[in-house]
C-alpha cells in the first residue's frame, strides 16, 4: 500500500486494514507524518510536531497488536490533538505566550482516553488563544490557513485542527465548542465536526475558557470516523464534576444507520434570511429539500429568544473566562516577566498578564470583570442569564414537535485572513447560528453540503439535537452525506484543491 | 453617551492584573463600548419574573467517595514554576514595605 493510499482512507478503513495486517500503524502513522512535514509549513496547523513519540505510540500499538491485545477499530489511527488538551509528553499552550513551551504533569481524560483506544498523537494544533476567537488569528503563534484557499481563514478556534484534517494531514482531529469552535471550522474547511451534549465529553484537563460551555468533540472527513471518535473519547468521567453519568448516545450505530424516513426536522426561521451569504442559504435549502426527499417531515420552526444569543455568550463566556484566566498568575507555572527583586508579586502578575495574553483575551478578561462588578453584574450577566433560560424553552418547545433542528453552520463562507481582526463584532457574528446550543447544552453535528456557487468554497449544514440525542444529529447527517455523495458524485473534500 | 469610559477600563485592567499601556487602553475603550452597545440587547429581552440559568445540567452537589487518590509528587508540581527554592514556589514580595 503506497502513503497515498493510506492517507485517502478513511479512518475507519484504515482502523480496519491496520486490524486486517494490509498496513501497520508505523506505517500510516509515518505516511502522516510526511505529509505533515510536506504541506504544514504552507497550512501552519500545527504547533508542535514529534515524529520520535508519535513513531512510539505507533510501534507500541502495533506491539500490543503483535501480542494478541484486543483493540478498538481505530487502534493505530493517528490523530491531531487541539492545543488546548494538556498530554504530559508533549508542549501544551492553548497557543498562547503565558504558556510558552509548558509541559503539564498528567494527562487531559480526553489525552488517556486517545491514547487508551490506540490513536496514535501526531502532535498539537494551532487555534485561537485560549480557545477566543472564529478565525485562528489569534494564535500567538501565527494563523493557520484554509487548504481550500489559503488566503482565507480555518474557521477557530479549532483552525488547527479543521486545516490538518482538511489537507490530510490528518484523518482525524479533536477540538473543543464553546460558542461553535468546532462546527464553525469544520465547516468552511468542508469537514464533518461534532459540539457534543454538555458533560458528555470531559473537561478534566482542559484548559479552561468559559466552564459552563466548553464541549471536546471530533472533527472527520465523513460522519462514521467522527461518530467513531466521538464513542473513543466521550463518557462518564468522576474527576469532571460536570460530567454526565450516563451512557453514550449510540452515535456509531446512528452514522451506520443513516436514514430519516419519518423524522421530523424543523427549520429554524431565525437563521435563514437576511445577513446569510447568497450562496451559503442557497445550498442549505437544497440540503433541506433532500431531507424531504429522504422522506423526513419539514416544518418552519420559530425559536425568538436566538436573536438574542450572540448577546447573551458574549457576556456569559467573557465572564467566565475572567474568573477562569486569572489561574495565570506568573507565580506556579507559564510565563513570569519584570521579577527583578525590586518589583511586588501584584506588579510581576500585572506585566506577565500584560505581555503574555494577546489582545483578544485581553479584551475578553476586561469585557467580563466589567460584567460581573457590582453595579453592572444585574444589568449584563444577570439579563445574560436570564436570555439562557429562554434560549433553553425555545429548545425544549421546538424539540416537543420536531426530532432536530437545522440551520446553516455559518453565515458565510470562510472569509479572508485580516478581514475582520480589528472588528471584534464582526468576528462574533462568525458564531452566530452555533452558540444557542452551547447555551442549552445540547447536541449539534456539522456536515458539509456543498460549495457555495458565488466563491466555491464549503457551506456546512448544522443539525441541532436534544441533550443526550446526539445520536440524532448523526443519524441525519449520514443521511444527508450519503445522498449528497451520490448526487456529486462523491465526497466534497474530494474536490479540494489539496485532496490527495 | 459612551456605554465604558477610558478611566474605567483602566479601573478594570487594574482589578484585572493587567499592566496595559496608555495607547491600549484607549483602544480598548472605543472596542468595549461598541461591544457593550451591542450586547445590551440582553435588557430587552430579559425582562420580567425569568429565573436565571448558570448551568446546563440540572447538577447539585457532585460527591465522590472519601478516598485518597495518588496526587503530583513536589518534583512534578515544581517542574513548569518559574522559580523554585527548597522545594517550594519562590515569589516576589507579597507585602508592601510598610505592611
Amino acid at each position: 500500500m503506497t502513503a497515498t493510499d493510506l492517507i485517502r482512507m478513511s479512518a475507519a478503513e484504515l482502523g480496519a486494514a491496520i486490524s486486517a495486517g494490509d498496513t501497520s500503524s508505523v506505517e500510516a502513522t509515518t505516511a502522516y507524518l510526511d505529509r505533515i512535514a510536506e504541506v504544514d509549513p504552507e497550512v501552519n496547523a500545527f504547533l508542535h510536531v514529534d515524529r520520535d513519540t508519535a513513531l512510539d505510540q505507533a510501534r507500541a500499538v502495533d506491539a500490543r497488536r503483535a501480542d494478541g491485545a484486543e483493540l478498538g477499530p481505530l487502534a493505530g489511527v493517528p490523530v491531531a490533538h487541539k492545543d488546548v488538551f494538556s498530554t504530559k509528553d508533549m508542549p501544551t499552550t492553548a497557543a498562547s505566550r503565558i504558556l510558552e513551551g509548558w509541559r503539564p504533569p498528567y494527562d487531559a481524560t480526553v489525552t488517556a482516553r486517545l491514547r487508551e483506544a490506540g490513536l496514535v498523537i501526531l502532535g498539537k494544533t494551532n487555534m485561537d488563544e485560549f480557545a477566543m476567537g472564529s478565525s485562528t488569528e489569534n494564535s500567538a503563534y501565527g494563523p493557520t490557513r484554509n487548504p481550500w484557499d489559503l488566503s482565507r481563514i480555518p474557521g477557530g478556534s479549532s483552525g488547527g485542527s479543521s486545516a490538518a484534517v482538511a489537507a490530510f494531514e490528518a484523518p482525524l482531529a479533536t477540538g473543543t465548542d464553546t460558542g461553535g469552535s468546532i462546527r464553525q471550522p469544520a465547516a468552511v474547511c468542508g469537514l464533518v465536526g461534532a459540539k457534543p451534549t454538555y458533560g458528555g465529553s470531559s473537561r478534566y484537563g482542559l484548559i479552561a475558557f468559559a466552564s459552563s460551555l466548553d464541549t471536546p468533540g471530533p472533527f472527520a472527513r465523513n460522519v462514521l470516523d467522527a461518530a467513531l471518535l466521538h464513542e473513543a473519547f466521550s463518557g462518564h468521567d468522576p474527576r469532571d464534576s460536570t460530567s454526565v453519568d450516563a451512557p453514550v448516545p449510540p452515535v456509531v450505530e446512528a452514522a451506520r444507520r443513516a436514514d430519516v424516513a419519518g423524522m421530523r426536522v424543523g427549520v429554524i426561521r431565525e437563521f435563514d434570511g437576511a445577513g446569510f451569504q447568497p450562496g451559503v442559504l442557497r445550498r442549505f435549502h437544497e440540503a433541506v429539500e433532500l431531507l424531504e426527499a429522504l422522506g423526513a417531515k419539514v416544518v418552519e420552526v420559530s425559536c425568538p429568544s436566538f436573536d438574542a444569543a450572540l448577546a447573551a455568550y458574549y457576556l456569559i463566556a467573557p465572564s467566565e473566562a475572567s474568573s477562569n484566566l486569572a489561574r495565570f498568575d506568573a507565580m506556579r507555572y507559564g510565563l513570569r516577566v519584570g521579577d527583578d527583586g525590586t518589583r511586588s508579586a501584584e506588579e510581576v502578575m500585572a506585566l506577565t498578564r500584560a505581555e503574555g495574553f494577546g489582545p483578544e483575551v485581553k479584551r475578553r478578561i476586561i469585557l467580563g470583570t466589567y460584567a460581573l462588578s457590582s453595579g453592572y453584574y444585574d444589568a449584563y450577566y444577570g439579563s445574560a442569564q436570564q436570555v439562557r433560560t429562554l434560549i433553553k424553552r425555545d429548545f425544549d418547545a421546538a424539540f416537543a414537535n420536531v426530532d432536530v433542528l437545522v440551520s446553516p453552520t455559518t453565515p458565510t463562507t470562510a472569509f479572508p485572513i485580516g478581514e475582520r481582526t480589528d472588528d471584534p463584532m464582526a468576528m462574533y457574528l462568525a458564531d452566530l447560528c452555533t452558540i444557542p446550543t452551547n447555551l442549552a447544552g445540547s447536541a449539534a453535528l456539522s456536515v458539509p453540503c456543498g460549495l457555495a456557487p458565488e466563491d466555491g468554497l464549503p457551506v456546512g449544514l448544522q443539525i441541532l439535537a436534544p441533550a443526550l440525542a446526539d445520536d440524532r444529529a448523526y443519524r441525519v447527517g449520514a443521511a444527508v452525506e450519503a445522498a449528497l455523495a451520490d448526487r456529486d458524485g462523491g465526497p466534497l473534500l474530494a474536490r479540494s484543491p489539496m485532496a490527495v | 453617551m459612551s456605554a465604558i469610559t477610558r478611566d474605567e477600563v483602566a479601573h478594570l485592567a487594574r482589578l484585572s492584573r493587567l499592566a496595559l499601556p496608555e495607547d491600549e487602553l484607549d483602544r480598548l475603550a472605543a472596542q468595549l463600548d461598541e461591544i457593550l452597545s451591542a450586547v445590551a440587547k440582553v435588557q430587552e429581552v430579559a425582562q420580567g419574573d425569568i429565573p436565571p440559568t448558570s448551568h446546563a445540567l440540572p447538577l447539585t452537589n457532585v460527591h465522590r467517595a472519601d478516598v485518597a487518590l495518588p496526587g503530583l509528587s513536589p518534583d512534578e508540581a515544581l517542574a513548569g514554576a518559574p522559580a523554585v527554592e527548597d522545594q517550594r514556589f519562590r515569589v516576589p514580595r507579597i507585602l508592601g514595605e510598610e505592611e
